[in-house]
């Protein structure tokens, strides 16, 4: 408690004392706490922040549509401004209306920003048992095009065409992206995701992008593989991955394959990357209506992005002493959420993992 | 009708010879109440990789049971061209065998200047429809999740593998993909018919009509409307990415799976290695007239090619189940029994499932535990 508050007392002596110091060290980022268990999880990940004194103040945001002018919703300007700005936004989990007319909050964000390409580590929690053990892969899954290039018609009544569109452009910027983050965060191999066998020049444009990035990237290792490969082997021995990257309709499922190896979408983390530096990281999984506001959710998946939004940011420290106190609570199970099998309340567990953090100190 | 003439006369005629002999026809007798000993004939595609390897086994294993199965055998390859014989020999002996026995055919990655593969080509000449894959944990395959059976029906005529692509601009692709509600409906149908037949509870559509709302909508809807006409069978939808995400956590709660092509594909080989992988899953594919018979995950395990090492469990699996779809059950449920027998001892085992023993020895042991 002693420390909490002195804690606060510096974070506000330093910002009112130094504006100028204040603004090289304390990174804004953009909070978009999200709908159901959204803001519980959000609270929690802030108080961790503050008990490890990460330098990150957060600008929390709402991204509830509004009307625009022209009658068409979209995402509120005081939320795009933000984002802007900070470059860097963390975000709960958003409801989309069902019905007509809605377009998902999530695609909104996904073109606003440019976000073209997903991350998501996968990685065996200690603790937490599955029927795979030591799985630790990322899958990078192009997000703009491809099979949800959203371009659709129907030709004559009961015959439908759909488009998947690849393009030289986006297919390098995302191959580009996999091999930076493969050296950025000491990973030896990419591996290509693909099913050009079958779509010869679709996925065979993309494997050719992915080639020839791999040319510039010598230190990294490159495989190419099938699709349906990937699925048989993953579920046999997912050991043998490393960082694997694909096309929008197969990175949507194998993301959420593994994200299944290793427990489901409560305990894996995603960050999204968009043109010109802005990243939001995020927690996949949903609102869960039934239990929000209950004290019962699960942040873990939050707080994993915000680790990986902290690595992003270069702030190292912060993120492996956060990850570490995070694992090592859930490994003990004396402090586990109801969907991790525990009795804990989110609060217990989050208190749990602002004292380890002040341990590790 | 005069087919059926000829067949009771033949027989007939057997019987008198048996009359005469009486060795012979103890012999026999017991074939008689077997099956008719009519020799059926079959065509045999070895198809790349281990193909042939495993077909020497299918034959091995066929021999000492005594099948009453002739092959025709032809060999079709994408990648061995001058073996190559070509699709339309094998839809002239299909048209007078209507059933086969196939290897996987290697599709390789562009290069060939077609945007149809070889399978593809096979398929639609052929309207082969409908790809049956029952996933089904066999005693002594350790794997992680145990008592699995379900069944994967894929659509595998239009969707993805439409090969239709071009470049629309230098560096932006196009390439369509065709759903239509007629193939939906068929696909539907196959399905809740399966579901039916084989006493199944539940049939689950895979699709992403959330993202594509028209194509895979088209074919969600083709689903549902069909599921009204099978009210004893419950009907579900799940989208193909959390359905792979079930797969691997929580895979009893299928039963009857069906989908469009490239889904299919995907959760064929995901659902295939939940088993024990792609050397002990066997699958079937049909159209209206035709069936052919050959491996659940498609896959030619080439890096294996003439060592002797590959599990030849899936083949002789598929082979019991054209067997059973010739009405040759006896013999179907003997080669099954047997390699049942094989793996469950757990002495002689393939690497795939931790053994050191080599195909051939593998497929003795199969003949050895025949009884």
């Amino acid at each position: 408690m002693a420390s909490k508050v002195w804690t606060s007392l510096k974070t506000g002596v330093s910002r009112s004392l130094n504006k100028r110091f204040y603004s090289q060290n304390v990174r804004k980022v953009t909070l978009i706490p999200g709908d159901g268990i959204g803001p519980e999880i959000s609270a929690s990940v802030q108080q961790i922040f503050r008990a490890a004194d990460v330098p990150v103040e957060w600008e929390a945001v709402d991204v509830t549509p509004v009307k625009g002018p022209d009658g068409r919703t979209r995402i509120p300007p005081a939320a795009v401004h933000s984002m802007n700005q900070n470059m860097i936004g963390l975000k709960g989990p958003l409801a989309t209306p069902i019905g007509k007319g809605h377009m998902s909050l999530n695609l909104a964000l996904r073109k606003e920003f440019n976000l073209y390409a997903n991350v998501r580590p996968c990685k065996s929690l200690e603790g937490y048992k599955t029927p795979y053990d030591d799985v630790d892969l990322v899958t990078i899954r192009e997000n703009t095009e491809g099979e949800y290039s959203g371009i659709e018609h129907t030709i004559v009544d009961g015959v439908v065409q759909s488009i998947k569109l690849i393009t030289k452009e986006a297919s390098m910027r995302v191959a580009e992206f996999a091999f930076e983050y493969a050296k950025a965060n000491s990973r030896h191999t990419v591996t290509a995701v693909h099913k050009a066998n079958i779509m010869r020049m679709s996925d065979g444009l993309f494997l050719s992008c992915c080639r020839e990035v791999a040319e510039k990237h010598r230190d990294i290792k490159f495989n190419e593989i099938y699709l349906d490969t990937v699925c048989l082997n993953m579920v046999q021995d997912p050991n043998q991955y490393d960082v694997l990257v694909m096309p929008n309709l197969y990175g949507d499922i194998l993301s959420d394959l593994c994200a299944g190896l290793v427990g489901g979408l409560g305990v894996t983390p995603s960050g999204n990357i968009g043109a010109g530096g802005v990243a939001i990281f995020e927690s996949v999984h949903g609102t869960a209506p039934d239990i929000a506001g209950e004290d019962k959710a699960n942040p873990t998946a939050l707080l994993l992005s915000a680790v990986m939004m902290l690595r992003h940011m270069e702030l190292m420290g912060h993120a492996g002493r956060i990850e570490k106190a995070c694992l090592e609570v859930i490994s003990e199970k004396e402090h586990l959420t109801g969907d991790l099998g525990g009795t804990a309340t989110c609060s217990e567990f989050t208190q749990a993992i602002c004292d380890r953090v002040q341990q590790l100190e | 009708m005069a087919s059926s003439m000829t067949k009771i006369f033949r027989s007939a005629v057997k019987l008198s010879k048996h009359h005469n002999y009486g060795a012979q026809r103890c012999f026999s007798a017991t074939a008689v109440t077997n099956q008719s000993d009519d020799i059926k004939t079959v065509t045999l595609i070895p198809g790349d990789g281990v193909g042939p390897e495993l077909m020497q086994s299918v034959k091995e294993v066929f021999k000492a049971g005594g099948v009453p199965v002739q092959f025709d055998e032809i060999f079709i390859s994408e990648v061995m061209d001058h073996q190559h014989a070509g699709v339309d020999e094998v839809v002239e002996s299909l048209k007078k065998n209507h059933v086969a026995l196939k290897g996987i055919i290697h599709t390789p990655t562009g290069g060939t200047g077609q945007l149809q593969t070889l399978n593809m080509k096979m398929r639609n000449e052929l309207d082969l429809f409908a790809n049956v894959v029952r996933c089904r944990t066999i005693p002594g395959v350790k794997t992680r999740h145990s008592n699995l059976d379900f069944v994967v029906i894929r659509e595998q005529t239009e969707g993805e593998y439409s090969a239709l692509e071009h470049e629309s601009v230098p560096g932006v692709v196009e390439c369509l993909k065709i759903i239509t509600r007629a193939k939906s409906e068929r696909i539907a149908k196959f399905a809740f018919d399966y579901a039916t037949k084989h006493g199944r509870k539940k049939v689950t559509a895979v699709h992403k009509a959330n993202i594509m709302k028209l194509s895979d909508g088209l074919f969600l809807e083709s689903c549902r409307q069909m599921s009204t006409l099978y009210p004893k069978i419950e009907f579900e939808a799940m989208i193909v990415d959390n359905t792979c995400m079930q797969l691997v956590s929580n895979p009893h709660q299928f039963d009857v799976m069906v989908t469009p092509n490239l889904y299919g594909n995907i959760v064929d080989n995901l659902a295939a290695g939940l088993v024990g992988g792609a050397g002990v899953v066997p699958g079937e594919n049909f159209s209206k007239d035709y069936a052919i018979f050959e491996p659940g995950a498609r896959h030619t395990f080439s890096q294996a090619q003439g060592r002797s090492i590959a599990n030849p469990t899936c083949m002789l699996l598929t082979a019991a189940n054209m067997l059973q779809h010739l009405n040759l059950e006896v013999y179907a449920k003997t080669i099954t029994d047997s390699v049942e027998r094989v793996i469950k001892a757990g002495k002689v085992r393939t690497q795939d499932l931790g053994g050191y023993a080599t195909t051939h020895e593998f497929t003795s042991a199969v003949v050895n535990n025949m009884r």
